[in-house]
């Protein structure tokens, strides 16, 4: 996919991931013990062969930016080409009110236009998935689209009370409408927030946007372009998960404990990439009793683990307990101290004895840095 | 090219034959170690760590693997603009040329490499030892010696002096003798294989000792002992924390299982000198709901579903459901089926152990670390005995590769 540019988007900062995303951006929240939630997109573009990619990111970017770095990670560090990262632009014209993600896109027109590349693919950050994105490619071609988009079927168990963009197929999977909406979902076909398409076409979408003064390019540009786009729709049969509150987090962490859920996300297409720490391997002294729970390297285990997710240099004392719960990079858990139906952040040291319990259905979350 | 102070020569070149089918295939330093590095991962890490930036690695034997992994060594942060690693294999020139014929030898055929540098003093360092050490210190110390050539020293149990290049000093640490494997040692301190010289006299060294044919063109047998005879200031810098030569699978067994100790004498987890390595960029490890693990290192995108105890994983390893692995090395992307016994083992790359196999069975009067080579595949419920080693050479006399690796290889 040498001739198509890969943008993600990660100006949506979702407040309801509250504490993980009041130091970073939706796309720089770690997940999955070594990774942060961009480099499921991101591996995805390089891994499908896609060699120009840009990063559209909000204000609070710091920690992003040291994720990603210079790109080298996902082989993105070359001479022409690679990762460039667009940050918001503050013009005084437009302080006041809220920018939409048009704003966004037509403040980097200048690095669409200066890209070689002939197609897009834009995607949002926050969506957990190992996808080949040359199937989207093939599918485009195969169906003279004007626009693909992919969605994934969800079954019951994963309605949530959050918006979902559904889409409404006809038999030639083309897409007739499209709603972003709470409850009142048109089909099981919630769409992952991609859409490809060709460049050009793009920046007639952005420029008749803004010239019209619309804001939003799902609803205006899309959804009003609906008769005068062929948008077809892309199935991803393989798992997919969005991340936008505590309880998808949550959720959908946990969802890795299960081996074929964590073959699918890890292994299915191609390695994800992340940030390199060179850390030694996880490490189990004779107390350790840990069952069925995913752990990252540097880990030192002497105390008990179930069910639960541990980030890279995570130190559970011997006589302390886990369960049930996720916890970030360096964190330590001291004697006689119990997690449970938790998310400890970065850095948090619960002493001996302290219990932090929280409820199944709503994880207690323990911001960065906190000593219990 | 601009002035270094310090640069580095590795010598990586060697076989390490007593290391049988592990280096079949590859040099000494390129073996795997610690459930994710290679053993040169140890001086290179040392070098970056120590800020020496500039790495010559001399190889020579199966150099394929090692050249590949080490590339420009941005991995040990080694790829600087007027530094970094320059992997250094003979050459031919205008006159011929000709193989490394020891390791003064193979410094001396790159003395133009060093001159480029001009450096004051030239750190020779082997690739076959775990170890973590602060070269620029013993660096201080040759300077603050003014020596002329300074050799880091181990203190070894006195049985064992026997087996090592013992140094016998003064009371300021000036080496007044060396004795290559005494009978009856003087001393108990060892070379450690790790020397700081001034290039100028180390160069004028190797040019008369290239001259000299009946040398071996060695630094312990010949330059060393010649500078000693001719009344140099050679000093022992006593080094005092964990160092070990894995020469021998015995050694590379134990060294592995120095590793899993509570608080084992060499820290792979201290902050300040990490260990660098090429990261396999695997998913987190999956450890199963009636999954056991206990006093071992496991690496990421292993899925253990059995138990394992005093053991060492690599990279993408699978444990079958009711699996036991105790005391072994199991390296990257084995897979082992169900209700498979392995113990006391070293089980190389890629290796398929199926269901109910047993490998490393004690009894027969057997001991041993037992070995399976790479790409080894014990078919369902296989016994090796205790103290073999299985590679894609005999594997037939042990029913191993059913499906004939061997022809695979002829057939490409």
């Amino acid at each position: 996919m040498k001739n198509v540019v890969g943008i993600i988007n990660d100006t949506d900062i979702k407040q309801k991931l509250k504490d993980l995303t009041r130091a970073r951006s939706t796309a720089a929240v770690p997940f999955g013990g070594r990774y942060r939630i961009i480099d499921f997109v991101l591996s995805n573009m390089a891994n499908s062969g896609i060699k120009n990619i840009g990063i559209l990111t909000q204000s609070n970017n710091r920690s992003l930016l040291d994720h990603v770095d210079s790109g080298k990670e996902w082989d993105l560090l070359s001479k022409r080409d690679g990762l460039f990262i667009l940050p918001p632009i503050f013009r005084y014209d437009q302080f006041t009110g809220n920018l939409g993600d048009v704003d966004h896109y037509y403040n980097h027109m200048d690095y669409l236009n200066r890209s070689r590349q002939e197609y897009i693919l834009i995607s949002n950050s926050n969506i957990i998935y190992n996808m080949d994105y040359r199937e989207i490619e093939t599918f485009y071609h195969k169906k003279r689209a004007d626009v693909v988009m992919v969605y994934k079927n969800v079954s019951e168990t994963y309605k949530t009370n959050h918006r979902v963009l559904s889409l409404l197929l006809d038999n030639n999977e083309r897409v007739r409408d499209m709603a972003d909406a709470r409850d009142k979902a048109l089909s099981p076909a919630a769409a992952l927030e991609i859409a490809f398409m060709k460049k050009n076409l793009f920046m007639q979408l952005i420029d008749d946007c803004i010239a019209r003064g619309y804001r939003d390019f799902t609803k205006d540009g899309l959804i009003k372009n609906l008769d005068r786009c062929k948008i077809f729709a892309y199935e991803h049969k393989g798992h997919a998960a969005k991340i936008d509150s505590i309880k998808t987090y949550f959720r959908h962490s946990m969802d890795l404990l299960k081996p074929e859920v964590w073959k699918d996300v890890f292994l299915s297409h191609g390695n994800i990439s992340t940030k390199v720490k060179d850390e030694p391997p996880a490490k189990y002294q004779e107390s350790a009793q840990v069952s069925n729970s995913l752990m990252a390297n540097g880990c030192h285990i002497a105390g008990t683990v179930e069910n639960s997710l541990l980030s890279r240099g995570v130190v559970i004392h011997a006589g302390a307990v886990v369960r049930n719960s996720i916890v970030m990079q360096k964190g330590q858990i001291h004697e006689g101290a119990v997690v449970e139906n938790a998310i400890l952040d970065k850095d948090v040291v619960i002493t001996s004895g302290k219990q932090i319990i929280g409820d199944a259905e709503y994880p207690m979350v323990v911001e960065k840095q906190a000593v219990i | 090219m601009k002035k270094h102070e310090v640069i580095a020569m590795l010598l990586a070149g060697g076989q390490g034959s007593r290391l049988g089918i592990l280096t079949r295939k590859l040099a000494k330093p390129a073996v795997p170690f610690g459930g994710k590095y290679r053993i040169i991962d140890f001086p290179l890490s040392n070098c970056a760590n120590s800020g020496i930036y500039t790495v010559g690695v001399l190889t020579q034997y199966q150099p394929l693997i090692l050249n590949s992994y080490i590339g420009i060594g941005s991995h040990w942060d080694l790829d600087k603009k007027n530094a970094g690693v320059t992997v250094l294999p003979p050459y031919v020139r205008h006159d011929g040329g000709h193989w490394y014929l020891g390791t003064a030898n193979a410094v001396y055929q790159n003395i133009e490499f060093v001159d480029q540098y001009d450096p004051e003093y030239i750190l020779v360092l082997s690739g076959d030892h775990i170890y973590k050490m602060d070269y620029s210190k013993m660096v201080d110390f040759h300077k603050e010696k003014e020596a002329d050539v300074t050799i880091a020293v181990i203190e070894v149990p006195w049985e064992e002096t026997h087996r090592f290049g013992i140094m016998n000093t003064e009371k300021d640490n000036r080496i007044v003798e060396f004795e290559e494997k005494p009978l009856e040692a003087k001393n108990n301190l060892a070379s450690m294989g790790v020397y700081v010289f001034d290039w100028q006299k180390l160069r004028n060294a190797l040019i008369e000792d290239d001259l000299d044919s009946g040398s071996d063109h060695d630094f312990g047998k010949n330059v060393i002992p010649k500078m000693l005879d001719e009344g140099r200031k050679v000093f022992a810098y006593p080094f005092k924390h964990y160092w070990k030569d894995v020469g021998t699978i015995e050694s590379l067994w134990q060294a592995n299982m120095d590793l899993i100790d509570d608080s084992p004498e060499l820290d792979l987890y201290e902050r300040d000198w990490k260990i660098y390595s090429v990261n396999p960029n695997q998913p987190v490890q999956y450890i199963g709901a009636e999954a056991s693990v206990k006093k071992s290192l496991v690496n990421e995108g292993c899925q253990v579903y059995g138990s394992v105890e005093r053991s060492i994983l690599f990279p993408g390893v699978v444990v079958g459901k009711g699996s036991i692995i105790r005391d072994s090395v199991i390296m990257s992307d084995v897979t082992i089926g169900e209700n498979v016994v392995i113990e006391r083992s070293i089980i190389g790359e890629e290796c398929t152990v199926e269901d109910r196999c047993r490998i490393g069975q004690p009894g027969k009067g057997q001991e041993g670390i037992t070995v399976l080579g790479e790409n080894v595949v014990a078919s369902k419920e296989k016994s090796i005995p205790a103290g073999v080693e299985i590679n894609i050479d005999n594997c037939h006399e042990f029913g191993c590769c059913p499906n004939g690796i061997h022809n695979r290889e002829v057939g490409e």
